[in-house]
This record gives C-alpha cells, sequence and structure tokens, in this order.
C-alpha cells in the first residue's frame, strides 16, 4: 500500500506494515524532551504513575531553556526541579546552564534526533525535527510523563498535506518567508491535526537552517507536524552527528494526500506578518511606515548560524537606528562560540546591538527584552499573538533576520535592500 | 455529567497565551494560575468569572503553546466545561489529560450569547440552552478519549496499563 513519509514512518514505529490517516495507533518513541516549564508540571504526573525509573535514561532529554539562566527565584525553583530529576535518574541529555541552548537548535545540534525518529516533545515546536525527516509534534506535559513511563504514546496518524515550492528563491528571500507566505495562504488552522509535507525544488535547494525555520513554524497553522524529505543535505547534516542509525524514507509516488498547494517562489520578496496572527502576512515593500522599539534575532526559528551570518551582512558597518533596541540570541552555545570564530559578535556589537546567552528569553516575553505598553517589536520568532512579548498593548512583527537587521538599521520595518 | 453554568464568549483563535501568559509561567500552581486566567484576552475575567461557568469560544480554541498550564488555569478558575467551534490539537489533548470537559459544537457557539445559562449533558454532547429554549448537539468524544475519562485521566491510564504488562 503506498504511503506518505510521515505514515511510513508512524508504521514502523507501530511495528505495522501500514497505517491510514485517522487510525488510532501506540508509538514506540526514539525520544522524549522537556523544558523548565513544561518538565516541573511533567515530573509531578510522573511520580503519581509510580514507576521506579524512566523508560530508558539516554532518550529522556530535559532542556533548561526557557526562563535559564534563572531569571527570578521562582523560575529557579522550577529549573531546580528539572536537574534534581535528571540527577536522580541519571539522565545522560540533562543540559546545564553553559552548555544548553534553545531545545529545538540544540537537539538536532547534538545528533539526538535525525531522519526516521519519532519524537515526542512538551513543546509545541517540537514539529522543528520534521527538517530532518523525522516524526516529531509537540504535547503537553501529562503525554511527556506518561511516555517518561511507558517510552510510547497514542496517536491519530494525521492526513498529510502537500506543499511543493517551485523556482528559485530571490536574494535576501528564505524558509522564513515560505513558511510565513504558507500560512499566511492557509490561515493559523489550515492544516490543523494534519501533517504537512515541505517539498519542491525551492526546498530541496534550501540549507538544513531554512528547513528548520521551516518545519518549525508548521504548529502555526495548526498542524501536527511539518516534515521535510530527507537528502543529500541532510545526509552532509546528521553525519558524524547522529547518535544512532537514521532511517531515510520517502513518500511514495501514489501516496494520498489530503490536499497538494503549490508554488512559484521566483517572485516572493521577504514577507512580515503584523499583529496578532502569523498568517497576518504582507510582503515588506507594503509595510508602510512602522516604526519599531526593538528588533529581536534569535529562538528556535531563527537563531541558527545561517540566521546570524546574514544579519551580520546587513549590520556590517551600520548603526542601529538610535531609537531601536537590537537583541540578537544565538541558538545554542556552539553558535555563540562559532558567531564569535566568525566575527559576527564583533560586528553586532559595533553596530549597538546586545548579545545575550542562548535563551528563550523575549520570544514568549520571559526576560531579556520584555515589551512596555505600546511598544513594537520585529521579531524573528514564531508568534505574534496578542502579549506574547510582553505588555498586552505591546505588538510584535515576525519576520527573516534580514528584514529584522534592516528595520533595527531604518527604525522602521524596511526590507534589506533599503539600507544597503 | 450533568453541567449547569453562565457564559462567557470568546472570538476565534484564543491562544494559550492569551489564556495564560507566559509571565505566569514561572509557577505550577493551580490557584495562582486561576488568577490570571484569560488575562490578555480580557483583563477583567479572572475577577468577574463564577465556580461553574462554561467558556464558549470560536474555531482554534487553545493554539499556540503545548503549555498544560492553559487548561489547568481554566480548570482551576472554576470553569466547568468549554465548548468551542474548533480546539488546536494539543490543548485537546492536555484538556482530556487533566480532566477538563471540553465540547466542540460549531452550530451551538453561533447561536450561544454571553450570559446564556446552559445545561450540559456531557456524555450525550448534548447542549441544552435555558435563556433561549434551543438545543445543540456537540461532536461526540472519540471512544478513545472516552476510555481515559472513565480511567481518571491518562495517568491513572498508563497506570492500569503498566499493571497490565
Ligand atoms: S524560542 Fe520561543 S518558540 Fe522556541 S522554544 Fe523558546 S519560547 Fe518556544
Amino acid at each position: 500500500m503506498s504511503m506518505t513519509i510521515t505514515e511510513k514512518i508512524l508504521a514502523a514505529a507501530s511495528g505495522k506494515r501500514s497505517v491510514r490517516p485517522g487510525e488510532l495507533i501506540n508509538v514506540k518513541v526514539d525520544l522524549v524532551l522537556g523544558n523548565d516549564i513544561t518538565a516541573p508540571m511533567a515530573i509531578q504526573e510522573f511520580e503519581k504513575i509510580g514507576v521506579p525509573g524512566v523508560f530508558d535514561r539516554e532518550r529522556v532529554v530535559f532542556v533548561p531553556d526557557h526562563f535559564v539562566p534563572n531569571k527570578d527565584i521562582k523560575s529557579a525553583e522550577q529549573a531546580k526541579i528539572l536537574r534534581e530529576f535528571a540527577r536522580r535518574h541519571r539522565l545522560t541529555h540533562y543540559f546545564e546552564v553553559g552548555r544548553m541552548g534553545i531545545e529545538h537548535c540544540l537537539l538536532p545540534e547534538e545528533g539526538l534526533v535525525g531522519p526516521g525518529d519519532v519524537v515526542i516533545g512538551a513543546d509545541s515546536h517540537t514539529c522543528t525535527y520534521g527538517a530532518l525527516g523525522a516524526f516529531s509534534t509537540g504535547v503537553g506535559s501529562t503525554d511527556l510523563a506518561a511516555a517518561m513511563a511507558l517510552g510510547e504514546i497514542w496517536l491519530k496518524v494525521p492526513p498529510s498535506i502537500k506543499f511543493i515550492y517551485y523556482g528559485e528563491l530571490p536574494p535576501w528571500v528564505g524558509g522564513k518567508d515560505l513558511i510565513l507566505s504558507t500560512i499566511g495562504d492557509i490561515g493559523v488552522d489550515g492544516a490543523a491535526y494534519q501533517a504537512m509535507e515541505f517539498t519542491g525544488p525551492a526546498v530541496a535547494k534550501l540549507s538544513m537552517d531554512g528547513r528548520f525555520t521551516m518545519a518549525n513554524m508548521a504548529v502555526e497553522a495548526g498542524a501536527k507536524n511539518g516534515i521535510v524529505p530527507p537528502d543529500e543535505i541532510t545526509r552532509e547534516y546528521v553525519q558524524g552527528r547522529a547518535k544512532r542509525p537514521c532511517q531515510f524514507y520517502a513518500s511514495d509516488p501514489d501516496a494520498e494526500y489530503a490536499r497538494v498547494y503549490e508554488y512559484d517562489v521566483s517572485d516572493l520578496e521577504p514577507v512580515v506578518a503584523f499583529p496578532h496572527l502569523p498568517s497576518n502576512v504582507r510582503p515588506v515593500s507594503e509595510a508602510g511606515h512602522v516604526k519599531i522599539d526593538q528588533a529581536v534575532i534569535g529562538s528556535c526559528t531563527n537563531g541558527r548560524m545561517e540566521d546570524l551570518r546574514i544579519a551580520a551582512r546587513v549590520l556590517q558597518g551600520r548603526k542601529v537606528h538610535p531609537d531601536v533596541r537590537l537583541i540578537v540570541i544565538p541558538g545554542t552555545q556552539k553558535i555563540y562560540l562559532q558567531a564569535l570564530e566568525e566575527g559576527l559578535i564583533k560586528i553586532f556589537i559595533e553596530a549597538g546591538a546586545v548579545v545575550s546567552t542562548p535563551t528563550c528569553g523575549p520570544c514568549l516575553g520571559g526576560y531579556m527584552g520584555v515589551l512596555a505598553a505600546g511598544e513594537r517589536c520585529i521579531a524573528t520568532t514564531n508568534r505574534n499573538f496578542v502579549g506574547r512579548m510582553g505588555h498586552r498593548e505591546s505588538e510584535v512583527y515576525l519576520s527573516n533576520p534580514a528584514v529584522a537587521a534592516a528595520s533595527a538599521v531604518a527604525g522602521y520595518i524596511v526590507g534589506p535592500k533599503e539600507v544597503l | 455529567m450533568q453541567l449547569q453554568g453562565k457564559v462567557w464568549k470568546f472570538g476565534d483563535n484564543i491562544d494559550t497565551d492569551a489564556i495564560i501568559p507566559a509571565r505566569y509561567l514561572n509557577t505550577t500552581d493551580p490557584q495562582e494560575l486561576a488568577r490570571h486566567c484569560m488575562e490578555d484576552a480580557d483583563p477583567e475575567f479572572p475577577r468577574k468569572v463564577r465556580p461553574k461557568d462554561i467558556i464558549v469560544a470560536g474555531k482554534n480554541f487553545g493554539s499556540g503553546s503545548s503549555r498544560e498550564h492553559a487548561p489547568l488555569a481554566i480548570k482551576a478558575a472554576g470553569i466547568s466545561c468549554v465548548i468551542a467551534a474548533s480546539y488546536a490539537r494539543i490543548f485537546y489533548r492536555n484538556a482530556f489529560n487533566i480532566g477538563l470537559p471540553i465540547l466542540e459544537a460549531p452550530q451551538a457557539v453561533s447561536k450561544i450569547q454571553e450570559g446564556d445559562l446552559l445545561s450540559v449533558d456531557l456524555d450525550k454532547g448534548l447542549i441544552v440552552n435555558l435563556s433561549r429554549g434551543e438545543e445543540y448537539q456537540a461532536t461526540p468524544i472519540p471512544p478513545f478519549m472516552q476510555e481515559i475519562i472513565a480511567a481518571g485521566g491518562l495517568i491513572n491510564y498508563v497506570k492500569r496499563t503498566i499493571n497490565k504488562k
């Protein structure tokens, strides 16, 4: 029977020859993930189950990243719950401050996820790993607790939607613009409960970093998972990294899709998602004169090497506008170090930006750049909901790193060509 | 199970940041979360809401993050049940897992107004609008989810599974 890549991974993980959309299955997971917000609650629930330990101490990963280095006493207490549990259960993959990063940048970098894996994480952006050709999806704390005990989870096989991107991406247009335009087209529940399969020549040419950005925001269209067929670019990325054997699956040519969308991306320009929905997308040239108070370059969406290099290209030899605070947050310690070695950090600081240690920080309005009432921010993050980055009367605009950097220089929202 | 309560009505795409803003996620205490429930959608809500009240909302309720603090905050605020046109998937799972009754009923949502008094039969998915003398049928809860509810939430369900092994 013909299947999509998502169906093939789920069939294999549930010990079946084939699965169909809508089928309820029990799936063995390769990895489960929790962070400093979701894991404390999961640990509480886990203790109630009454099992002596987790199903496999090498496959339960905890990354404190949202409110660390601890932003206040309460966050410190939460982080401590994680740390103590990790010690007590001798988890091999607990990442302490100084060795951590934003979870969805960190796990692929560490080779903890790879093609063919099934990963569940108590964080909605767990869907990021679909970029590697894995099935990965976000769950809540109780689901995480159950999976920590059992090493399995029940799932409903999602129908798949195929997105085909033709053509060649113009300069300064990247994965962020592809995914934002797609969400703008189908809406914030346009792929609800379904799998988004990203294919076509433009995606095949996209770097791993660009693919991570795309899969990352599948949840912003309501999807259960996003997935990119693994290829040579994937192989190159996982080689020498992957801690477990990988399985490269591909959709059958006659696999069934709920819908197929086709886009020609050759004329795409950078886009911006206006408040307060990621689907509220306009080309940057039609943004109008939106003055900004802050720009944030970072997060699990756009805090990787390629993103920082792009931002640095725009900022090199330029100054951040006097009325703007630019905050740059490398996604992991390794990215931070690499950016330092490449001289990017110097460019940022000389431009007048602040560079932070890896953290989610402002992305969810935690700390390190919370907005006051009436303030506006352009951010390379993934959500612009009411109050997402601070006061409920503040505003967040989403864009790629080139637009965020250019806007920081101009003082209002513009594309990179306007400042170069 | 039979519930009765007064309606608070919200629009489409009520996200988890509106249900419980991230600035309060440094705690897991349900009572503290309840004090900020729906704050970014309606700052007055935590003061206005009364035990047994019902939230009625449009499509894609609970979109955004995976924070279980969202259904927990709603439950701890005393809300007896949520009725929405549709739910984001992680919120849907989480609500069942922590024992917050939720119903999907698109037709009901368009007719129910703020302040209406509803009577809800959860098992049958039947919603009676006592203020308007109308009845609506919700989408039946999938059998597997009913099993989880019958077991008393996911954790009890897992305990059973483990004992069987
Ligand atoms: S960077 Fe933002 S979206 Fe990503 S995991 Fe952290 S808070 Fe969530």
